[in-house]
């Protein structure tokens, strides 16, 4: 598969949303109509080779009104935003905005295939809720847990146990209400978009 | 001279030599840092991903505190650097989405404020020729090269860092060490932290293309800004006697200014920088 242009139709009858590529451009703000496939993001791209699609693929699927297949991608949420893709193009196209919005679009219709990222990213921002900041060693062993990949990465943990890295105390700021009135006030607001 | 400090999560855990460093040399250069009271976490890439409001909101909280003090903020983490500079270009040039932010945060933008990495503020407040003036052990034969990854200097409209593609600031700060930054085209090239914890097999093979391409360029060591770049590369790389460690650019500012706290920062790598540096 990999590295391969996938040929989308064939036998096979899609489903596609009219209105999805309308969406999607709204809620990235981003000219996706202005692709015309140079490829350049997918070259340049330091994990196009590990994705389903590659970046551009995603584009032209959007423009299709394909949104099961790009909201159940794999390559939404491997891309890592570096946006090395949106520099190069040509066409002023960022494509990391178009993929942020794409993964919020697959966390709320509840598509998104990326179950470890997606739970990574929750426990993450439950502990900046509770304390207002990260507590990195918590974080990994509350994703370890919640993963159940408890072992991998245990080699690495003690060691920056040993050096003095992972304190085990979590400390948390002083006014966590605001960071809390923060969160509930931004769950609010986000059903109005960005 | 006075800046606001705001160090960010990485820098009380797993980049600690980065905030050690980062005190005792603008201490040493007398850069008065004023650490933001109270901060809290910018929400990082887990925001950015799953709450758009919150991505904006969680680093505008210490806007609002730096804009208390009054001075410049100078921020040492590549990745809150950006969610930071972020916000203020979301803040500065989208009225609608600042009254949004204004709202959920509850402060007004007042634009008062610059936000600048660590480096530029290295560079630019301070200057290469008063720093090279405080050099009493100059990093002589060390052969390194500059790694600055994504977060720095893209989008470059927001960051305002350097050029884009091909940025030097790094290397002439190194090369003002006595250090020699060997030229090679990876310097802005993703490192994958990002994915680190979840798809860990992906980024070994990034770091490890990484890592060969600064070997091939003859160095002995990288020198980065960036927390993520420097834990991911020093953790993701392959093991055995060979491993190239990977310094933040403080650190190394901190040999040459002949620092005694030095040594305890190095000894915080997982990667023995012992065989690249004379402590
Ligand atoms: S670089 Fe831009 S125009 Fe070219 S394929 Fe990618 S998104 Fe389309
Ligand atoms: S932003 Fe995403 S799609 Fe673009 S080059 Fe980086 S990883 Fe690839």
């Amino acid at each position: 598969m990999k590295g391969k242009m996938k040929i989308l139709a064939g036998t096979e009858t899609l489903q596609t949303d009219p209105n999805f590529s309308a969406e999607v451009r709204e809620k990235s703000g981003q000219p996706i109509e202005l692709c015309y496939q140079c490829q350049k993001c997918a070259t340049g791209c330091p994990v196009s080779h590990h994705m389903d699609y590659h970046p551009n693929q995603i584009l032209r699927m959007i423009s299709f009104g394909l949104k099961d297949r790009v909201l159940t991608s794999s390559a939404i949420w491997l891309c890592s935003a570096c946006e090395t893709c949106g520099v190069r193009c040509p066409n002023g196209i960022r494509i990391s905005e178009v993929m942020d919005a794409l993964r919020v679009m697959a966390t709320e219709n509840n598509l998104s295939r990326a179950k470890h990222t997606e739970s990574f990213h929750r426990i993450f921002l439950q502990e900046v809720r509770a304390r207002g900041r990260v507590h990195e060693a918590t974080l990994m062993a509350k994703y370890k847990l919640k993963s159940g990949q408890l072992f991998t990465d245990l080699d690495l943990g003690l060691q920056m146990f040993k050096k003095g890295k992972l304190p085990l105390i979590p400390r948390g700021i002083k006014n966590k209400k605001e960071v809390r009135d923060i969160f509930t006030r931004s769950e609010i607001s986000r059903e109005g978009g960005k | 001279m006075k800046l606001s400090y705001y160090p960010g999560c990485s820098l009380e855990s797993t980049a600690k030599e980065y905030d050690l460093s980062s005190r005792s040399v603008c201490a040493a250069l007398d850069l008065e840092l004023l650490e933001l009271e109270d901060w809290s976490c910018c929400g990082s890439t887990s925001a950015h991903n799953l709450n758009h409001a919150l991505a904006s909101a969680l680093p505008a909280r210490n806007i609002a505190l730096a804009q208390k003090n009054g001075v410049d903020v100078t921020v040492p983490c590549a990745a809150c650097f950006a969610r930071l500079r972020k916000a203020d270009y979301v803040m500065r040039n989208d009225e609608a989405a600042r009254k949004e932010i204004e709202e959920t945060v509850g402060f007004k933008y007042q634009d008062n404020i610059k936000i600048m990495s660590l480096v530029e503020a290295v560079v630019g407040k301070i200057g290469l020729q008063a720093i090279a003036s405080k050099v009493v052990k100059p990093l002589e034969g060390l052969k390194v090269v500059c790694y600055y990854g994504c977060l720095m200097v893209r989008p470059p409209e927001v960051q305002g860092f350097d050029r884009v593609e091909n940025p030097t600031m790094l290397d002439d700060l190194t090369e003002t060490l006595g250090a020699q930054a060997l030229k090679w085209s990876y310097k802005t090239e993703c490192c994958g932290a990002s994915l680190s914890l979840t798809n860990t097999n992906v980024v070994e093979e990034i770091v490890s293309r990484i890592i060969n391409a600064a070997r091939e360029a003859g160095a002995e060591a990288i020198v980065t800004s960036c927390p993520m770049c420097q834990s991911n590369l020093e953790m993701r790389q392959e093991k055995g006697e060979n491993q190239m460690p990977c310094f933040y650019f403080t650190e190394l500012m901190g040999l040459a200014l002949g620092l005694d706290e030095a040594k305890g920062w190095f000894r915080k790598h997982l990667v023995d920088p012992g065989r690249v540096v004379n402590l």
